[in-house]
């Protein structure tokens, strides 16, 4: 029992960060259509800019997670201006092989400046808490809560601003949005920009918990797909759940089901769900 | 798109085929035979992916598995059972295109990004399998001394042997990718092939006169992972040695990227970007380190500038020049 609580906590916080990084890539879907297949180097890209704020910069580190999160829609939007918008009538596959170019790009740039080797955050946050027969550390506790807070926010975000509300009609109707006045393009350009900001703040959180190194968003990139699948393209509701679903599934199915296989969990739960639903868990069909 | 106004007729492809036959002979040097013989081996995985993306327009991103799953069984049984080249090569076709039948059934009933990323995760589950199933498949150790193709014998006691001899390697994958070129080319060009544009196209309106999209789909996916069986059983008997690595996803995008980049939904270009790829990619070793941040902005660059491909790019040409005329 003490086993089983221990892997759903673990779950809830690789869930929680898997929610933050899915949610960037589905509504960069929603707007741009594009499968951004880049997400997980942008992410990868995230934790090091925070790593480096806090170990060379000396930063707090609540600070870095900020100021990675605005260097990375800056780069976000960077790459919508010059990969991303020269393609957007151009059939989805060229917007997706772009996107490997830009993994090659990206990760082999990282691979260049910093090389190699995994670098380890300093120690953050790691007072222990046990109760109920488990252990937990501070800092996945504010991983979860961020994470959170990060999604509330993004929900305000979204809600109650004017570009959120543009880019809300912009993923409903495309022309619609246009024809009544949106700049859909800077609302382009917005979207990758704060979904980039995701993703970096994912990468930020679990840095200190993982390693950093230039191929770490390989994985992750994969899983997000998964996760917004399971959810259904676009759905930022579908995003979040399928993120805590996700990470529950591979904490739990990996403590008892097998270890030795236990990456290919969230695969093989998304082949088996399309062969069941092709749509995805709340997709609608289309 | 597939019913271009270009038609230069047979001379071209006589032309190149001419020149695939005697360049060999015009060369001692190894390294040349070598990069040859690789293109015939990508030219029929790019020409197999080709036919289901190009033509029957599904994003199949498990082509590395295939790809892989063709090597693997075609060495596993040359090595583990003592079979020989020609009985293990077609035996390896059979598995890769058995695999494509499972994944195919239930995989296609999905569409567009979902079949994309569905086929992605098949990939990562047989690439994680083989890397994990030791006692079969040696993990990362490996596959070790795979035999090259075993000799023909031929009447008066001649023999044409492949082992250690390139130029007689390169005419054996050279027949073979003729014959996936010269089967494709009869798949493309018959009633099926209309049905593959049509599904592409549109399949509520390709249904509604009568064709069975899946049945469509399915045909087009199992055809292209035989031939993804073939291109990875020659590799491995060329190369000699498996390791996990070459069922990894980045060789389906590798030949992904080639067919793009050589225009996909044509004959000629899935050839062309697996002949010229592998070469730019070798050629950027001189830039050491910068070289795949190189190969990633070439491929943006060229994604972007030129969206259909070398191939698209000289039917623009050549449409120019007709009407300049």
């Amino acid at each position: 029992m003490d086993l089983f609580l221990q892997q759903v906590i673990n779950g809830i916080m690789v869930g929680s960060v898997y929610s933050l990084v899915a949610l960037g890539l589905t509504i960069i879907y929603g707007i741009l259509g594009v499968p951004n297949f880049a997400h997980g180097s942008l992410y990868m890209l995230g934790a090091y800019f925070s790593f480096l704020l806090v170990t060379a910069g000396g930063v707090n580190y609540w600070l870095a997670i900020l100021i990675s999160m605005a260097a990375l829609t800056v780069i976000g939007m960077v790459i919508e201006r010059i990969v991303f918008r020269p393609l957007v009538n151009a059939p989805h596959l060229n917007s997706f092989i772009a996107a490997i170019g830009l993994i090659y790009v990206i990760d082999n740039v990282a691979l260049i400046v910093w090389g190699p080797d995994f670098k380890r955050f300093p120690p953050l946050y790691d007072q222990l808490y046990h109760f109920l027969g488990v252990t937990i550390t501070l800092h996945r506790i504010i991983i979860v809560v961020t994470a959170v807070v990060l999604i509330v926010l993004l929900e305000l975000f979204i809600k109650k601003t004017t570009i959120g509300s543009a880019i809300e009609a912009t993923a409903q109707d495309r022309v619609g949005a246009r024809l009544s006045g949106i700049n859909v393009t800077r609302v382009d350009m917005w979207t990758l920009g704060l979904g980039t900001s995701l993703a970096a703040a994912a990468g930020a959180l679990i840095g200190p918990i993982l390693l950093v190194y230039p191929a770490m968003g390989g994985a992750v990139t994969l899983k997000a797909f998964v996760i917004i699948i399971l959810g259904g393209m676009g759905s930022i509701p579908g995003a979040i759940l399928g993120g805590f679903i996700l990470g529950l599934i591979e904490s739990i199915g990996g403590a008892y089901l097998t270890t030795n296989y236990h990456e290919v969990l969230a695969f093989g739960l998304l082949v088996t769900v399309l062969a069941i639903k092709p749509t995805g868990l709340f997709g609608k069909a289309h | 798109m597939n019913t271009s106004p270009l038609k230069p007729g047979f001379l071209i492809p006589a032309a190149i085929l001419l020149l695939a036959v005697v360049a060999p002979l015009l060369s001692e040097n190894r390294y040349l035979h070598h990069l040859m013989i690789m293109a015939c081996v990508w030219g029929i995985a790019a020409t197999a992916l080709n036919l289901v993306m190009g033509y029957a327009g599904q994003v199949n991103l498990a082509h590395g598995a295939f790809f892989g799953i063709g090597a693997y069984t075609s060495g596993l049984l040359m090595l583990k059972l003592g079979i020989g080249f020609w009985i293990a090569l077609p035996l390896a076709c059979l598995a890769a295109a058995l695999f494509g039948l499972l994944i195919g059934m239930p995989s296609l009933r999905t569409k567009g990004a979902y079949f994309a990323i569905g086929t992605l995760c098949f990939n990562v589950i047989v690439t994680v399998i083989i890397d994990r199933w030791e006692n079969l498949t040696e993990g990362q150790r490996g596959l070790l001394g795979i035999p090259p193709p075993s000799a023909i014998p031929l009447p008066f006691g001649l023999t044409v042997r492949f082992d250690n001899n390139m130029v007689a390697t390169y005419y054996l994958f050279l027949i073979m990718l003729l014959l996936t070129l010269f089967v494709t080319r009869r798949i493309v060009i018959s009633l099926m092939g209309k049905d593959f544009r049509a599904v592409k196209g549109n399949e509520e309106l390709a249904a509604s006169i009568g064709i069975n999209p899946f049945r469509t789909k399915l045909i087009a996916f199992v055809t292209s992972t035989f031939f993804a069986g073939l291109a990875g059983g020659l590799y491995a008997s060329y190369i000699g040695f498996l390791s996990p690595d070459i069922s990894d996803f980045h060789v389906t995008f590798e030949v992904l990227i080639q067919v793009m980049f050589g225009g996909i939904g044509t004959m000629a270009g899935p050839i062309i970007g697996a002949t010229i790829l592998p070469v730019i990619s070798e050629t950027l070793h001189a830039l050491a380190a910068y070289r795949m941040v190189a190969y990633g902005i070439m491929l943006i660059v060229v994604i972007i500038f030129l969206p259909t491909g070398i191939m698209g790019g000289l039917k623009i040409l050549w449409a120019r020049c007709i009407t300049r005329k």
